[in-house]
């Protein structure tokens, strides 16, 4: 396997979008996947955000193997007894364009593969790439673990994944720093689709996903709860030195979840069908590595562009944004026949003026913010508590007033003004 | 509610059981146990979801790669250089995710 014009590594949402993109403008491309199919490695916390395949695939939504339409998305603050929820739903987002879908990744990404493949891209599976071809100080390839298994190329686009073995050898990140990453671990649980719909109040394929703050057995980090269309996806997201830090066990933190009160009636008698794991790149623009070097680019969780920032929580669309934009500067370098890393700067700008980098820059203070010791562990307690008191009825004494619940329930949690002053400030910031 | 869910009675055995896995006769991750014996926080056991680091009577580490996820949280929580030797699989074994 010689000469293609691209190689790209990994046949993720990145590398099939980057390879889709390539083939479309005539270029030679190979996708390699280390997998027995794309999406075989790959798992998530639930919910693909579209946008970008209306720009690649039109009315995608007539073949994408999906499982549900998200019509309701709820945001949950837990304590060990209480929960308090925001819940939007809309019938429109069970249209056309769609907002959101549940999808099995080794489905959804084995679908947008094969799109990639339809095109012309050539993709081949169940091979491993362990190390970067270089000229000097440039990349013009990889190798894999076939017999003669070097692929020559003028760009490699590396979509290998979070742990991106491509990209540190290239010397694209600092120092790595575990604190950056989550674990997210989840359990596929299997239930008739008519008790799922009763359970969360759906219909046909709507589906629901409610994402939570607390509920992790007192880890940083955060849970979830999706429908598919006959299974739950129920997990957590821990962050690595706090999951260290103490000796709760991955599946004791779902246990425990799967227990809660507002958590058990969703998830009683389903049937574990799957257990899974995989890491998170949480941290955003503070770990986001150099996205280029002489004759390579870096997309998708290998460049560590997940948005994780509290009521935000997305992944595969920005893999799809980024992969497209490499593949797009990677064209024009070829056809400016400079892949140098200045031929290839096109790429961080696609980035910086769509919400790729927008969104990341914008948000850039949120990610430590949402995993801070505070927002885990002291103000789900005090919100639940203020809104239990709210609604609590305690005739025959009178009222008490909202302003005097948060004060006493502020002195209850030991939360000092200036905190939490510093906190909203920092959340205004954030989210401004 | 039924009582005690399915949750609270199942193996970690019958758990990874769910999971499919093409295992490759060669170890994509090595452990050296040498490395281990000093270490007092020995974060891989607590952390490693599917719990393949197993502390032994003589104070080493026992490890099995059969049931590897591949996410990479040993490496990232381990503080012992060399002590943990990680690369992936040979192309198409290892993990395989079927509805995740």
């Amino acid at each position: 396997m010689t000469g293609f014009d691209v190689v790209v590594v990994g046949a993720g949402p990145a590398g099939s979008c980057a390879a889709t993109v390539l083939a479309r403008k005539g270029r030679s491309v190979l996708l390699v996947e280390r997998g027995p199919f794309p999406g075989s490695k790959n798992m998530y916390g639930g919910v693909v955000y579209p946008r970008m395949l209306d720009l690649l695939h039109p009315e995608w939504w007539h073949d994408v193997p999906y499982q549900r339409w998200i019509t309701r998305r709820s945001t949950m603050l837990l304590t060990e007894t209480q929960a308090v929820t925001l819940d939007f739903r809309t019938d429109a987002w069970g249209r056309p364009p769609y907002n959101g879908m549940t999808a099995y990744r080794p489905d959804f990404d084995h679908w947008l593969a094969r799109k990639a493949e339809a095109d012309g891209a050539e993709l081949v599976c169940s091979t491993t790439a362990i190390g970067l071809l270089l000229d000097g100080d440039r990349v013009v390839g990889v190798r894999t673990d076939r017999p003669d298994g070097d692929v020559t190329a003028d760009v490699v686009i590396a979509c290998d994944g979070v742990n991106s073995f491509l990209a540190k050898e290239a010397g694209l990140f600092g120092a790595v720093d575990a604190a950056n990453y989550t674990l997210g671990v989840k359990e596929t649980i299997s239930l008739p689709k008519d008790v799922i719909d009763e359970r969360f109040g759906v219909r046909g394929r709507e589906g629901v996903d409610i994402e939570i703050l607390g509920g992790t057995s007192g880890v940083n980090g955060g849970a979830f709860v999706y429908t598919n269309l006959e299974t739950l996806g129920v997990g957590a997201v821990l962050k690595l030195p706090a999951l260290a830090a103490q000796s709760t066990r991955p599946e004791a933190i779902i246990a425990a979840l799967k227990a809660h009160p507002a958590i058990a009636p969703l998830v009683d008698g389903g049937e574990l069908v799957e257990y899974s794991a995989h890491l998170i790149p949480e941290a955003g623009l503070a770990m986001i590595p150099k996205l280029a070097t002489n004759g390579m680019l870096v997309a998708g969780d290998a460049a560590s562009l997940c948005l994780a920032a509290g009521i935000w929580l997305e992944g595969v669309n920005f893999a799809m944004a980024s992969g497209m934009y490499a593949a797009e500067t990677a064209d024009e370098a070829l056809r400016n026949r400079d892949v140098s890393v200045s031929g290839l700067a096109g790429y961080e700008r696609r980035l910086d003026s769509t919400f790729v980098l927008r969104d990341h820059r914008r948000l850039r203070r949120v990610p430590a913010l949402v995993l801070s010791d505070r927002v885990q562990h002291k103000y789900p307690q005090v919100t639940a508590n203020v809104v239990e008191r709210m609604f609590r009825v305690d005739n025959p004494a009178p009222k008490p007033g909202l302003r005097r619940i948060v004060k006493e329930e502020r002195r209850r949690a030991g939360m000092r003004w200036r905190h939490l002053a510093r906190d909203a400030w920092a959340g205004i910031r954030g989210f401004g | 509610m039924t009582g005690r869910s399915e949750w609270s009675e199942i193996s970690f055995e019958d758990r990874m059981a769910t999971t499919q896995f093409d295992v490759h006769e060669r170890p994509h991750i090595v452990v050296d146990g040498a490395v281990c014996t000093d270490c007092s926080t020995r974060d891989c056991i607590v952390a490693c979801p599917a719990d393949l680091f197993v502390p032994t009577a003589d104070g080493g580490i026992l490890f099995n790669y059969e049931q590897c996820f591949e996410c990479g949280t040993c490496y990232l929580v381990c503080n012992r250089e060399g002590a943990i030797s990680w690369s992936y699989p040979e192309g198409g074994y290892g993990v395989v995710f079927k509805r995740t």
